[in-house]
């Protein structure tokens, strides 16, 4: 994996910090071109790495990187999916299995098996699931998508309720199909890991917040960073300014002193401040 | 170790689910749906015990305690069934759509002694606690007017499928956006004690409200204006944000981040400076064992457990408090029901201008106009 990954909150209105900032850069990204434009800054830069969420605005950029191909030699997407909101305000509104049917594709096999008989269905979650997936992919045919990653909400939620086959499910479709590695993004790192490595995983990569502060690392920083220390698996650290609340010096120097974390992803808007995370990130990883 | 079962594996059933089975000291022995497919593949692939009946569960599960998240309006007579079983009960909000039933049920569990819960998880966010805290303190003087907002995007289009679009079932913006935004004013000043200009508005739905409106008055003299919109695509997920304005200053709480403004300094602005301070989630939040979607939805699992631990009948959201959030929600449907004409014909006869009239057809009111002189 490349050592610098490029993240998407900033386009779609997350801020963990604030509300506020999170509807100024929704309105200042509301146009493609907008996203374009820092894409176009982040290649220049040479960050080859775009990790981003499955939602819906995504199809547009994705189409652009297709059809401008020539322009981005060896550029990559890391997919995340699902984008949980989407689904679950479908839930709110249609109810499970109404959601479920709405993203089914309608010329799938098991969208007519809903409506004929569904218990044929209901044993085959597999086959639900790698329709899911299908779906979510879909929008990045045709480009580089070599790690895919399983987002948070439905890899904890997996975790917690013990539906360990999940990931295997999962880990299985995504080399299958897509001849990629799966990646599982998690707020409960050490917990994940005894789950992959009890299914025989092997050096999974997590991606997960490291930070400072040990905001949302749940098991606490101490077990993190024995974590990260002891065991095999490949570290990506997210949130490394813990939602801005450490300054970028100090926050990169903590995740680079740990030499074992392979990537760290970032979000930014300003050429100014992509180029100087970057100068950060290789400077103080070459004096760790 | 608590013996726990879930009853309702909907969105909310799910999460509580999965938080539940990672707590050190809750042993989920059970669930309960009726949604086959979901109930058989939770069984298959977690090794979860499974029920479709959940009298059949209560009969046969040695229990301590029962997660309630079923649609609103089996809530009151499953609360009364794990009552009756001597169990501790967290119940998912609203706590019951009948007053008088939640009333009742409150005093069961009052007399049974257990611990009585209700997922108010706003009460547990770290912005909130802390603002909570400033109020008891004073920082911003004596407190006058509370400003409650509550927007998102839950019905955007003019139809629906679910039991939240059914108001016998307990749908609704009022009752799945507006009773945060109470409960959580609330918990941070005061149960109003006055509801008037409630409006129950329709924007997409047929049967329920999609935004609600109303004024609050409060028994040391404060009011409120609640803002209440799920029909707002403009927002992400559901966004709250209250608004308080004290003698001293102004204090707005989302759950990310904290703004003061406070007009002078005190001997309570201990940390705060004159002007603007923020604070923000990241240094207001305490770590939890377990993370999906919010700190709050842990903690108020992990309250849950304590309170049953250590015998604390007195939850920070009980069935008490959430009755009290249901009687607000009660009033505003019966004062959004009042018709406030503005009278001209009769200025000065009343202080406010505005006569309450009674609800007429067209005819009436025609009749009304041709008697004037």
């Amino acid at each position: 994996m490349d050592r610098i990954l490029f993240g998407d909150n900033q386009f779609f209105g997350v801020n963990h910090m604030s509300e506020e900032k999170a509807r100024q850069q929704a309105a200042r990204f509301q146009d493609l071109q907008a996203i374009i434009d820092v894409l176009d800054i982040v290649y220049e830069e040479g960050i080859r790495v775009f990790m981003c969420t499955t939602q819906d605005r995504m199809v547009d950029v994705c189409e652009h990187f297709r059809q401008q191909k020539h322009r981005y030699p060896g550029f990559k997407f890391y997919p995340c999916m699902p984008y949980a909101h989407k689904y679950a305000n479908a839930v709110t509104e249609y109810g499970l299995l109404g959601a479920l049917q709405r993203f089914l594709p309608s010329s799938s096999k098991f969208a007519a098996m809903w409506k004929g008989s569904v218990s044929v269905a209901k044993r085959d979650v597999e086959g639900i699931a790698q329709i899911l997936i299908d779906s979510e992919m879909n929008m990045f045919r045709g480009l580089e998508t070599p790690v895919i990653f399983l987002q948070n909400v439905v890899c904890d939620l997996l975790l917690g309720l013990g539906y360990k086959d999940g990931f295997r499910i999962f880990a299985d479709h995504v080399r299958r199909k897509y001849n990629a590695e799966a990646g599982f993004i998690t707020m409960n790192l050490p917990r994940l890991l005894d789950v992959l490595d009890e299914l025989g995983v092997d050096n999974p990569i997590i991606c997960s917040n490291i930070n400072k502060i040990g905001f949302r690392m749940c098991g606490g920083i101490d077990l993190y960073e024995k974590t990260i220390a002891t065991r095999k698996f490949r570290p990506i650290a997210m949130s490394v300014l813990a939602s801005g609340a450490l300054r970028p010096r100090e926050a990169i120097e903590y995740v680079a002193r740990q030499k074992k974390i392979e990537s760290i992803v970032f979000g930014a808007s300003s050429r100014a401040n992509i180029k100087q995370t970057k100068q950060l990130i290789n400077e103080l990883s070459a004096a760790n | 170790m608590i013996r726990a079962a879930l009853v309702g594996l909907g969105k909310m059933g799910l999460s509580h689910l999965a938080i539940l089975r990672t707590h050190p000291e809750i042993d989920v022995v059970a669930v309960c749906d009726t949604f086959g497919m979901l109930v058989n593949g939770l069984n298959k692939y977690t090794g979860l015990k499974t029920y479709n009946d959940f009298d059949e569960m209560l009969d046969k599960e040695p229990l301590d305690a029962v997660l309630i998240a079923t649609p609103s309006r089996f809530h009151g007579a499953m609360v009364k069934q794990a009552l009756d079983k001597n169990l501790h009960v967290f119940c998912e909000k609203p706590f019951c759509l009948d007053v008088a039933e939640g009333r009742e049920l409150a005093g069961l569990a009052r007399t049974k002694g257990v611990v009585s819960q209700v997922g108010y998880h706003y009460r547990f966010l770290g912005t909130f606690i802390e603002a909570k805290r400033l109020l008891a303190s004073k920082l911003i003087g004596k407190v006058h007017h509370i400003r409650a907002e509550a927007y998102g995007p839950v019905v955007l289009r003019p139809k629906g499928m679910t039991w939240r679009s059914s108001k016998a079932e307990g749908g609704g913006c009022l009752y799945d956006y507006a009773c945060h935004a109470i409960d959580l004013v609330s918990f941070l000043h005061a149960v109003p004690n006055r509801v008037e200009g409630t409006i129950l508005n329709k924007v997409f739905s047929t049967d329920v409200d999609d935004e609600v409106y109303a004024t609050f008055f409060f028994p040391d003299g404060a009011t409120g204006q609640l803002a209440a919109n799920w029909s707002d695509e403009s927002f992400r997920k559901m966004s709250m944000q209250i608004t308080i304005w004290g003698t001293n200053g102004r204090m707005r709480i989302d759950r990310q981040e904290i703004q003061i403004y406070l007009k002078e300094e005190s001997d309570s602005s201990a940390g705060f400076r004159r002007g603007w301070n923020t604070h923000y989630t990241t240094e207001l939040t305490e770590p939890v064992w377990y993370y999906l979607r919010g700190e709050e939805y842990s903690m108020q699992i992990d309250h849950f457990a304590r309170c049953i631990k250590d015998r604390n009948h007195l939850p920070v959201s009980s069935f008490e408090t959430a009755l009290q959030t249901d009687i607000v929600l009660n009033k505003m449907i019966e004062d959004a029901s009042i018709v406030r004409a503005i009278d001209d014909t009769n200025e000065g006869a009343s202080p406010s201008r505005f006569k309450k009239v009674p609800k007429r057809g067209i005819a009436a009111s025609f009749k009304r106009l041709l008697r004037r002189p």
